[in-house]
């Protein structure tokens, strides 16, 4: 009795109900700054559908677009992490090109054996990008040398390496088809294709190109379970929180994006079906985007490092082992690097000196067009991987259009300080 | 007698959803140090932002009248361009420059924007020599003291020819003695008919030097005292509209065995190899226990803490932490929370909060395993677990997610409590836990602290406000230059013995 004397405590009830609509108007507003960036990605490839007529949401170009930009996705992935945690990594395109450089020269120049098998090149690779994160990692984490400067180093260092390997200015390939599937190949058909209309077949007997609708089923059938899934998942959790008592987001808007979602993941499959299926580079783009979703927004690890770029020393304070956190968080940049390389490698089919040079502008852009904060602390993994989209569809729909690649960075450059001005604006006036 | 220097007459400030300030009156007379108290979030800061053009002239209803005209200032350049300074809590010096160039920043003597060194230091030196600060106009901001950055502020007030002082909490991270020092040249300004007005949160203080208080409460004006009629429990009364008979809560402490000791802890300074900072101490806190540690500024308190818990200042450390007589390992800062020893910092923003993340992950940081499993967090427990500390506490917030860098100091001090009492420790290390908090939100950190004492957790409490240590705490330690120099029980203590204690050993030490 004697300690509860003092203010008395509001009555529980009375702030629940005062906190009710609060709750959901901050929801509508929080949801509407993440929808926001998505709107402008649907909005641009509207336009762009629009000036190219009709060519960019053509299947083939699709899969193009994908396997063109997957690798900017993967390592914005990594880019993440390392801005919310409050720091920068430029060396990101050097690294990529390095291992890039290191795969082909295990798989087509030096005599290893059974270890030049692409599988095996692969997993050495990724080590080998961990062990790059790792080396860079540790001045940044255990000796505090700002990772600006650490990285900047990494980027002269592994182009350099990977010149050097590549023997001057030449190039190494081809690479075995098995590596270049990688990039440039497609999930098989296991449950055969479904012929809705037969192709065409012209007077010599051969069948036209382009012409009839075969459906890759396997890729329908992934593509509706994954849309299920998805729906599933966003109604339990749902359903939870009501169960418990909270305020969940309003239902309107909760089945508006479902729809909204689903309707486009839907076209999007169809698309890929009626031409060769899912691009094997977007299957694995997809597991890593769900894989850092959930690191970052379910996994203790993902909240420190959300912690860690918000606050330091409050985090070191909380007892959380910062160093090792920084650590961990550039040698994952290193590895996805090393994917990234290896994705543009086997794009390519060969290694070449330039692979990479000047991605990590891309990278972070796409990162910061997504919303992260340059202070750290703040970004999420589906803003970045838009941002990257948002880059991707600009570079596709402008190579289309046949704009000059000297405007097109100009136009880059205007739409990441355009999406950067926006965010501090909407900050300031909440 | 003087004449009305400022008259702030119905002031109605409206947020989008909030009134902060309504009819808001206050009258400053010429020559006066005129107090304004309230709770945080009463409006004080609001108002001083009306008054200097923060908020300019249009986004506010009501009048200014300053020096018999009425004002419209448009911005700060506006109000200063009058005589208004205001200087904020929070200093606006830039550490990496000179006194003289943060004295005249924006200001310089410059022909053709050139700067004429000479004339600004000069200045400098006469500006220096009335707030009685003794330094060199070329020392960077970074190397003097607060106390001294302080002065520095009032120097560059005064170099913008100063009619109307305005200080917002100047002794918040004071010491006693530059506190004395700050009052002191307040009162000197005084006699040399300046007007000043003081926002404070220390009612000695007010009791010292003003002349008029106004009290503020819930954006009104609640009443306007002369000096005759000032004393504290007439202002406490009035500031939070009840009578607090008693500003600590009642305890009925049932102490236990030793849970937790330090042996002969030693602590060398971080940047200066062999200066000593924490000289062989030795502490003990019992079961259900508050002990206070007690001493000025600049003692070694902080440095204890901090080196106790994971090392987190300081080498070369040495000494012995046990707890149940178990010795333990606190050589990092996991570690230390994983034994039960949890430390509550003294700067909440700097060290205690993620201020751009929300409540309910503040809550929860330094105890993800105990709303994860397998490293995978649930929500669902992690928001019951936020919303529970919240009533538990009686954080003051539209929910769980409201970011705590909106909160007010006393309801961000109640999240950085819960975020350690959800921790669960045995012992609990706090720092100042009621700095710059109001008198209610402080009376609601000391019942919280009861409540822990009762459940059996042993306590230590570190604070410069000597009355607060002897209302709450069961034990006393006096430190002074890195040394425990006097223990007492609290029943037997009094503000003059603990000086008595800290006074005797500088004697020794000198």
């Amino acid at each position: 009795m004697s300690t509860e004397s003092a203010p008395a405590p509001k009555s529980n009830v009375a702030e629940d109900v005062q906190q009710g609509p609060r709750v959901a108007v901050s929801a509508l507003m929080t949801n509407l700054r993440e929808y926001g960036l998505i709107l402008a990605l649907i909005a641009i490839m509207v336009f762009f559908q629009f000036t190219t007529s009709g060519t960019l949401f053509k299947p083939v170009n699709l899969s193009n677009l994908i396997q063109q930009n997957s690798f900017i996705i993967v390592m914005a992935l990594g880019m993440l992490l390392v801005i919310v945690s409050g720091h920068i990594d430029l060396s990101v395109g050097s690294v990529a090109g390095f291992i890039g450089a290191l795969a082909a020269m295990m798989m087509v120049i030096w005599p290893l054996g059974p270890l030049s098998n692409p599988l095996v090149v692969s997993i050495i690779c990724l080590i080998m990008g961990g062990l790059i994160g790792a080396a860079q990692g540790y001045w940044i984490a255990y000796h505090r040398i700002p990772s600006f400067i650490v990285t900047l180093a990494g980027m002269l260092i592994f182009r350099g390496i990977c010149q050097a390997l590549l023997g001057g200015g030449s190039s190494v390939g081809p690479l075995p088809p098995e590596f270049k599937a990688l990039s440039s190949g497609f999930i098989p058909d296991v449950i055969g294709p479904l012929t809705l209309i037969p192709p065409t077949v012209n007077a010599a007997g051969k069948t036209i190109m382009g012409s009839g609708l075969t459906l890759h089923m396997t890729t329908i059938v992934l593509g509706v379970l994954a849309v299920l899934a998805y729906a599933y998942f966003g109604l339990s959790t749902r359903r939870k929180r009501e169960r418990h008592g909270y305020e969940a987001e309003p239902f309107v808007l909760f089945v508006a994006k479902t729809l909204v979602g689903s309707a486009l993941a839907l076209f999007l499959v169809y698309q890929f079906a009626s031409y060769r299926g899912l691009p094997v580079v977007l299957l694995v783009m997809g597991v890593l985007i769900s894989l850092f979703v959930f690191i970052t927004k379910r996994m203790t690890i993902g909240r420190r490092i959300y912690a860690m770029g918000g606050n330091v020393k409050a985090a070191q304070l909380s007892g959380i082992n910062t160093e090792r956190l920084t650590l961990l968080v550039f040698v994952n940049m290193g590895v996805l690097s090393a994917l990234g390389g290896l994705i543009i490698a086997a794009r390519l089919g060969q290694a070449v000196p330039a692979a990479g040079l000047g991605s990590e502008l891309d990278v972070i852009a796409a990162v910061f067009i997504g919303g992260a904060s340059a202070m750290g602390g703040v970004g999420q993994v589906i803003g970045a991987v838009v941002g990257g989209f948002i880059m991707g569809v600009m570079n596709n729909g402008m190579s289309i259009m046949g704009v000059n690649v000297d405007w097109q960075q100009v136009v880059k450059g205007l739409v990441l300080l355009g999406a950067v001005i926006f965010d501090v604006y909407n900050k300031n006036k909440a | 007698m003087a004449s009305t220097i400022l008259e702030m007459r119905d002031i109605t400030k409206t947020f989008p959803g909030v009134k902060a300030l309504s009819n808001v009156n206050l009258s400053v007379e010429e020559g006066e140090i005129h107090a304004v108290v309230g709770e945080n979030g009463a409006g004080k800061s609001t108002l001083m932002k009306v008054l200097s053009g923060v908020y300019p002239a249009g986004t506010y209803d009501g009048q200014i009248i300053f020096q018999g005209q009425e004002c419209q200032f448009k911005g700060i350049q506006d109000s200063e361009h009058r005589g208004i300074v205001i200087i904020h809590q929070e200093l606006a010096l830039v550490p990496m420059l000179s006194i003289a160039e943060n004295i005249f920043l924006g200001n310089e003597h410059a022909k053709y924007g050139v700067i004429d060194w000479d004339a600004n230091e000069n200045r400098t030196r006469a500006l220096l020599k009335k707030v009685g600060l003794r330094e060199d106009p070329k020392t960077l901001i970074t190397n003097i003291g607060v106390g001294k950055q302080q002065l520095v502020e009032i120097a560059k007030a005064l170099s913008k020819e100063v009619k109307l002082l305005i200080l917002d909490e100047p002794t918040a991270s004071l010491s006693e003695k530059d506190s004395q020092a700050l009052l002191d040249l307040l009162l000197e300004f005084k006699r040399q008919g300046m007007t000043s007005i003081l926002i404070s949160h220390k009612l000695n203080e007010i009791n010292r030097v003003a002349d008029k208080v106004t009290v503020i409460r819930d954006g009104r004006t609640i009443e306007t005292l002369a000096k005759q009629d000032i004393s504290e429990d007439r202002i406490i009364t009035s500031m939070v509209g009840r009578s607090l008979d008693d500003r600590y809560p009642p305890r009925d402490p049932h102490i236990g065995e030793v849970v937790f000791e330090v042996k002969n802890w030693s602590v060398y300074h971080p940047l200066h190899a062999d200066r000593q900072v924490i000289k062989g101490i030795d502490i003990n806190v019992r079961k259900g226990e508050v002990v206070g540690i007690a001493g000025l500024m600049g003692a070694g308190r902080t440095e204890f803490a901090m080196s106790l818990f994971g090392r987190s200042y300081g080498r070369r450390i040495s000494g012995e932490v046990l707890l149940n007589g178990q010795p333990i390992d606190v050589s990092s800062v996991s570690k230390t929370v994983e034994h039960g020893v949890a430390y509550v910092t003294e700067d909440r923003k700097t060290y205690g909060l993620n201020l751009i993340d929300h409540i309910k992950h503040n809550i929860t940081l330094a105890n993800l395993g105990g709303v994860s499993r397998h490293s995978v967090i649930d929500d669902l427990r992690e928001l019951a677990v936020a919303n529970d500390y919240r009533k538990k506490t009686n954080i003051r917030a539209s929910s769980v997610y409201q970011m705590t860098g909106n909160l007010s100091g006393g309801n961000q001090q109640k999240v950085v409590l819960s975020k350690w009492l959800f921790a669960d420790p045995q012992v609990l290390i706090l720092d100042e836990p009621t700095r710059g908090i109001d008198v209610g939100a402080k009376y609601e950190i000391y019942t919280i602290i009861a409540r822990l004492a009762a459940e059996g957790k042993a306590i230590v409490v570190i604070s410069s406000e000597m009355p607060e240590l002897l209302g709450i705490t069961d034990r006393i330690y006096v430190m002074n230059e890195g040394r425990i120099v006097g223990e007492m029980p609290a029943s037997d203590a009094s503000q003059e013995k603990i000086m008595r204690a800290i006074v005797r050993a500088e004697g020794k030490a000198a």
